[in-house]
């Protein structure tokens, strides 16, 4: 270890330039891997004790109900914090600035608090408790089907992006190749989710939550003092933006530095395209498509104890969520003047190394500045807070696959009515099978150098149309059960052709027939999926027959009695307990901030 | 069970605590015995502020959870099923 220690010195001193060729990005220290061992040690010995004691589980998750409704907060947007919010926003962050806010502001917000307010109130009354189960009994089987298997391979590949980061983390620390470190991750993950680091799933989130601002705020700070105050941070970036070589295709200083119009993030020349682009595609379509039927987090708010506290849990997320894209982006942007290779890649370089191996990418920013300020300490914190919110992610990923794959898929149309041993090992069957295809989107993952970009694409694909259909059904009582899947297939298909034809939406098999790139090519993708699944459903729609409206209670807003949407002793709470006040803060907060940058 | 039932060690408020002020033992151990690497932060000897802050915040959480514990209800309502959760499922099956 002394000889560790003596490399790890002998690397600091011997300036970035010569880095390339240490063998390994990082370098952990003992005191690093004994953070990391101590988190999993309280994160493997909550879900045993969880598991061993009954009597003691059932306090357990009882005190995670009666729990104040902060922590449900947090859960929810802990959840959802995780490869897509730390490394594809601070990948953002370093290719196009601060534009990228737009994924909280505009992309997140408005949803989560659309959220609380409409839709809550509808699934707790209708006791939907799934989006394939709500397909199901709006539509038909084949709405169904399409949905669950839609839902399944969304999973898959999510997984895999998930696990493409946290191997390359494993990479970046070890130095193996990407392949075994992708193996040696899957291993990790498949035994966290056995060992049973799931059945607290709501006390890991906010665990982990802690870790990770405890991780990036130190990151922020110290990066801000050395490049010298959010001042010296836009001088640096101006500077940078004027020198870029011009085949780098830098975004002006301008468009890095003010969050509208947003040019830098969806790559149109026109300012009045993009904005409309930003605020129909991604704050519309893919962020209420997103976060409205997205039942990992939902289930979250619907795990609090009435009806009040299921609404208000989106709404209180929404709070820290305005302040995430400082503790994600600003590193990106700093990486971006301060990290050597982040630099070169920016100026149109191709720097060796990566996390992946295969060369320095934006997925690396995070890594490569922790590697530069960050002390043997706070740096092993770094990495937990890091592997912590992948694992979970993968884990969840994974296990929302196994539910659909044995409930929604194998019991409906393989085998039926066999025992509930016969579906949980067919379940555990799954989760290995799952692990080990992951290993291949990881894969697919890996050839972005923006992983953002992939992710985006994917939500166009499957939460665009899923939220055109959701969307339609639940308020227009005459939709068919036939508009229902051919409606979800249109989508999906039209989303999966725009991908094709842009430039680089699905990366090298990209045609790139319409001059569409970045995230823009994303948001149209998704905007298509959305208009062609309304305009399909409404054709097929005029054509066929509907549900008879006895069918539709309870999953139709029209039909769903009054009572069982509201809370009769809301309106006894004092403001700040309310929901529709606590929105309409959160609102005015988003604005302000969306004038101030 | 007359007496009022708390949550305990099981409260989340305690584990959060508990995990956040051993990191910050560490963290300011290694602020006062380690190399503070000041070429990397730029001077501020980060380890050492970093640990102190989260042995503030993570006493605090414990200090909370002691102050104004978490009473379990004495109506036990049925855990339900959460997908996220992989085995075994509670829910019974539907039509048997």
């Amino acid at each position: 270890m002394v000889v560790v220690a003596a490399g790890a010195q002998a690397l600091v001193q011997g300036v970035p330039a010569a880095l390339p060729a240490a063998d390994t990005l990082i370098d952990a220290s003992p005191v690093d891997y004994l953070i990391l061992v101590v988190y999993f040690v309280f994160v493997l010995g909550i879900g045993l004790i969880a598991r061993r004691s009954v009597s003691d589980s059932v306090d357990f998750f009882l005190s995670g109900r009666s729990l104040p409704a902060w922590v449900t907060g947090l859960a929810f947007i802990s959840a959802n914090l995780g490869a897509v919010e730390i490394m594809g926003m601070s990948a953002n962050g370093a290719q196009f600035g601060i534009s990228t806010v737009h994924y909280f502001w505009v992309g997140a917000i408005p949803a989560m608090l659309f959220l609380g307010i409409v839709m809550m109130p509808f699934y707790y009354g209708s006791k939907v408790r799934s989006v394939p189960e709500f397909m199901l009994r709006r539509f038909d089987k084949r709405a169904h089907l399409v949905n669950a298997i839609s839902f399944a391979v969304a999973q898959l590949l999510i997984a895999g992006v998930n696990l493409y980061l946290l191997g390359s983390i494993v990479h970046a620390l070890l130095g193996w190749p990407l392949w075994i470190a992708l193996a040696v991750a899957a291993a990790i993950v498949l035994s966290y989710i056995t060992l049973g680091g799931l059945s607290a799933a709501i006390y890991n989130e906010v665990l982990q939550f802690f870790v990770i601002v405890a991780s990036l705020l130190p990151l922020v700070l110290i990066g801000l003092h050395r490049v010298g105050g959010y001042g010296g941070l836009k001088d640096k970036i101006t500077e940078m933006a004027a020198n870029a070589p011009a085949e780098a295709a830098v975004p002006p200083a301008d468009q890095q530095l003010s969050s509208w119009p947003g040019q830098a993030l969806t790559g149109f020349d026109s300012p009045v395209l993009s904005v409309i682009g930003i605020v129909f595609g991604l704050g519309f379509v893919l962020s209420f498509g997103y976060w409205t039927t997205n039942f990992v987090e939902v289930q979250r708010a619907m795990a609090s104890d009435s009806i009040a506290a299921a609404r208000k849990t989106p709404v209180i997320g929404a709070f820290p969520k305005m302040f995430v894209p400082f503790l994600t982006i600003f590193p990106g942007m700093i990486a971006a003047v301060l990290v050597p290779e982040i630099v070169e890649l920016k100026n149109g370089g191709s720097p060796p190394g990566g996390a992946s191996g295969q060369g320095v990418a934006y997925n690396d920013s995070l890594l490569y500045l922790m590697r530069d300020v960050l002390p043997n300490g706070l740096l092993g914190l770094a990495l937990t807070g890091l592997l912590a919110a992948f694992m979970a992610g993968m884990a969840a990923n994974i296990s929302a696959f196994n539910t659909v794959f044995s409930y929604d898929l194998w019991e409906n149309y393989i085998r039926k009515d066999r025992s509930d041993d016969y579906y949980l090992r067919i379940g555990r069957l799954a989760t290995i099978g799952a692990t080990v295809v992951a290993i291949f989107t990881a894969l697919i993952a890996s050839s972005f150098s923006n992983i953002m970009n992939y992710l985006q694409t994917l939500f166009g694909f499957f939460n665009a149309p899923l939220f055109a259909t959701f969307i339609l059904g639940m308020f227009w009582k005459r939709m068919t059960p036939a508009a229902g899947w051919s409606g979800l297939v249109s989508g999906t298909l039209s989303a999966v052709v725009v991908a094709f034809l842009s430039e680089d939406a699905f990366g090298s098999a990209s045609l790139g027939v319409l001059p569409l790139s970045g995230q823009g090519a994303a948001f149209v993708a998704a905007s298509t999926a959305f208009v062609v699944d309304i305009a399909v459903s409404v054709a097929v729609t005029m054509v066929t027959q509907p549900k008879p409206a006895e069918q539709l209670v309870g999953l139709v807003y029209s039909e769903t009695p009054v009572e069982t949407r509201t809370d009769p002793n809301e309106a006894s709470y004092p403001w700040y307990r309310r929901t529709v006040p606590l929105a309409g803060v959160a609102l005015g907060m988003v604005i302000v901030l969306n004038i101030l940058f | 069970m007359a007496e009022k039932h708390t949550a305990g060690a099981f409260d989340i408020r305690n584990v959060i605590g508990g995990l956040l002020a051993i990191y910050g033992v560490i963290l300011t151990a290694m602020g006062i015995f380690a190399d503070p690497e000041t070429d990397k932060t730029g001077g501020p000897n980060a380890n050492l502020w970093a640990g102190l802050a989260l042995l503030v915040v993570g006493l605090g959480f414990v200090a909370w959870s002691r102050l104004r514990p978490v009473v379990v209800p004495e109506d036990v309502e049925p855990v339900t099923d959460d997908p996220t959760r992989p085995a075994p499922k509670k829910r019974p099956r539907a039509g048997h």
